[in-house]
């Protein structure tokens, strides 16, 4: 009874905004992961290493004096070279792609640690101001956890222009071409489209984005960390599955490809939110990927669940026998 | 139109399950040319059209398409010269994206791809009009994914993808053999209308015998990795199924009996 009693309701609600605002940086983490997990049907687990090394490299251009934009722009451009990383270990020396990616990853731990020369570094708001602000002369951070609306905005005006990026590029034929190689490799092979090429160019582009987010989530929580990445790669599965089971229900005619990318970076924010509320009931945080797991394992289960449970041996079972009972009586 | 001249082919080498699946082969194939390739399990059909197709480098030998060598290139890049259709309906399309957009990715086989638009207006009219002419209603499923096609379909989809960028050859691998007798009939005729529209040169390869007999101009057996009978002309036109049988009894000293087994 006292546990409930000490709940706080607002407290909750005042927690919102900040929960929304880094859940928008997953989603747009989770838009990356998307690429190589639903377009190129490669399950990338370079994912938690670059997106560690976003930050890593942002916190560190940042400490140097060079503006946040520019470092931000720098650690995108460096998570794309990770992609391609582990997209050579995939296509040139013939890695089986999970492998290529937890490669790459285990790699990156040790680059991420000589990157920063210690486990995490620090680049406060109050220290560099933010980019908004006058005085920094556009040289400042691009998000803060201390100044909240500036970090929506800036979160949602950011995955509006990757939803827009990938509506474009993969309506492109280029972009077709990466998507009929995830669906059908033999047969884009047979139309004359590079394999290699476009997985590597898939791997790129979903690393890049995955290192934006992590550079943004860097200068929103003022800190670096090497472990800042660690099971990324889950959330970013989580968003984009509770994202798809949404859309779904609510569009069960199927629905545009940019719609779509939108619901799976609101996948991000309600994962986020969930996250939230189940610290404000004061678990251990410690257990957080635990719930984590859970969570993505109820998504990915239900639909396959609910499938089976319309389609059953014991269902077509219950059937026949009460067919049988009916003719009996009758 | 297509020249192989002494194509080898081992699989396996050097190990206990090696096998030559093409033993110094050579085939010549005028322009429009639409050969009919018959032959036993594991007697080199398949194994000839994907040495075509560049799906593996071949041992020896070389293979011309068109007065251009292309032996040392590999498959996506010999695909400019080549429509495919196989055996599988499910290998020729792309299951997760729309008719129309399959049709698109056909329609630039083989040529680069850039960052304009992967279907433009222009061509949702053209393709419009050609799956019309299918005749499986599919003009009014443009944006539907082709997951959601029947099999027969897909074959006549894939086939009519792969005329949409005119080939210089085009391989049909026992394109309707997973088909059900009437649709694998429609597929058939539709095969031959789109050849002959187009003017194609194309090499098919049925275990029906009435179908090899039946359709295009020449018909080649095949055993052991070469081509053991060729068959053109006024020749092909007056073959019949027992003389197949029998030449094939001839050439390849087996029985009739388990010939009749093989090969219909």
């Amino acid at each position: 009874m006292t546990y409930f009693a000490s709940l706080d309701i607002l407290n909750l609600f005042s927690r919102m905004p900040s929960a929304i605002a880094q859940g928008l940086i997953w989603g747009l983490m989770a838009l990356g992961v998307y690429i190589t997990f639903r377009l190129l049907d490669i399950a990338d687990l370079t994912v938690d290493g670059s997106f560690a090394i976003g930050g890593a490299v942002t916190v560190m251009l940042i400490m140097a004096g060079l503006p946040a934009w520019l470092a931000t722009l720098i650690a995108m451009l460096v998570g794309i070279v990770t992609g391609m990383c582990t997209g050579f270990l995939h296509t040139k020396l013939g890695i089986p792609a999970i492998l290529a990616g937890i490669l790459t990853q285990f790699a990156l731990y040790s680059v991420n640690l000589r990157i920063m020369g210690q486990s995490n570094r620090t680049a406060s708001v109050r220290t560099f101001g933010m980019f908004f602000e006058g005085k920094t002369h556009g040289k400042g951070l691009l998000m803060s956890s201390l100044y909240i609306n500036e970090a929506l905005a800036v979160g949602f005006v950011l995955v509006l222009l990757v939803i827009a990026l990938f509506y474009w590029y993969f309506g492109t034929e280029r972009g077709s071409a990466l998507r009929a190689v995830g669906s059908n490799a033999a047969m884009a092979r047979a139309q004359g489209i590079n394999i290699n090429t476009m997985k590597m160019i898939g791997l790129a582009l979903s690393n890049g984005i995955v290192a934006l987010a992590g550079a943004l989530m860097t200068q929103f929580q003022g800190t670096a960390d090497v472990n800042m990445g660690r099971g990324a790669v889950v959330i970013g599965l989580a968003a984009i599955i509770i994202g798809e089971v949404l859309c779904d229900a609510i569009f069960k005619k199927g629905c545009n490809f940019a719609i779509r990318l939108g619901f799976i970076a609101l996948g991000g924010v309600i994962y986020y939110i969930a996250m939230t509320v189940i610290l404000w009931l004061r678990l251990d945080p410690n257990d957080l990927k635990l719930f984590t797991a859970i969570i993505v394992t109820i998504f990915l289960a239900v639909p396959n669940l609910q499938a089976r449970s319309r389609n059953s041996f014991k269902r077509a079972e219950k059937g026949a026998k009460k067919k049988a009972k009916e003719a009996q009586h009758a | 139109m297509l020249e192989l001249s002494n194509v080898s082919k081992t699989f396996y080498p050097g190990t206990i399950n090696e096998k030559t699946a093409l033993s110094n082969l050579s085939l010549h194939l005028n322009p429009g040319d639409f050969v009919t390739v018959i032959g036993g399990n594991g007697a080199g059909k398949s194994t000839m059209l994907n040495a075509v197709a560049g799906v593996w480098p071949i041992d020896e030998g070389s293979i011309t398409i068109d007065g251009t060598n292309v032996t040392g290139l590999p498959e996506h890049k010999r695909a400019k010269f080549i429509g495919r259709v196989f055996q599988d309906p499910m290998l020729g399309t792309v299951p997760d994206m729309q008719i129309i957009e399959n049709l698109a990715l056909a329609a630039r086989r083989g040529q680069k791809r850039g960052l304009s638009w992967g279907v433009t207006k222009k061509e949702k009219a053209l393709y419009r009009e050609k799956l019309e002419r299918l005749g499986l209603g599919l003009e009014d499923r443009m944006t539907a994914k082709v997951g959601l096609l029947s099999g027969g379909q897909r074959q006549a989809l894939t086939l009519l993808m792969a005329s949409l960028q005119k080939p210089k050859l085009l391989l049909l691998d026992e394109h309707t053999a997973a088909l059900d007798p009437a649709t694998a009939a429609k597929v058939l005729e539709l095969s031959d209308a789109i050849v002959q529209e187009n003017g194609l040169t194309a090499m098919m390869i049925t275990h029906n015998m009435h179908d090899a007999i039946r359709h295009g101009n020449r018909l080649i057996m095949m055993n052991a990795g070469k081509i053991i009978l060729d068959i053109s002309g006024e020749e092909k036109k007056k073959l019949t199924k027992t003389q197949l049988l029998q030449k094939f009894a001839e050439v390849a000293g087996v029985q009739e009996e388990t010939d009749a087994v093989l090969l219909s």
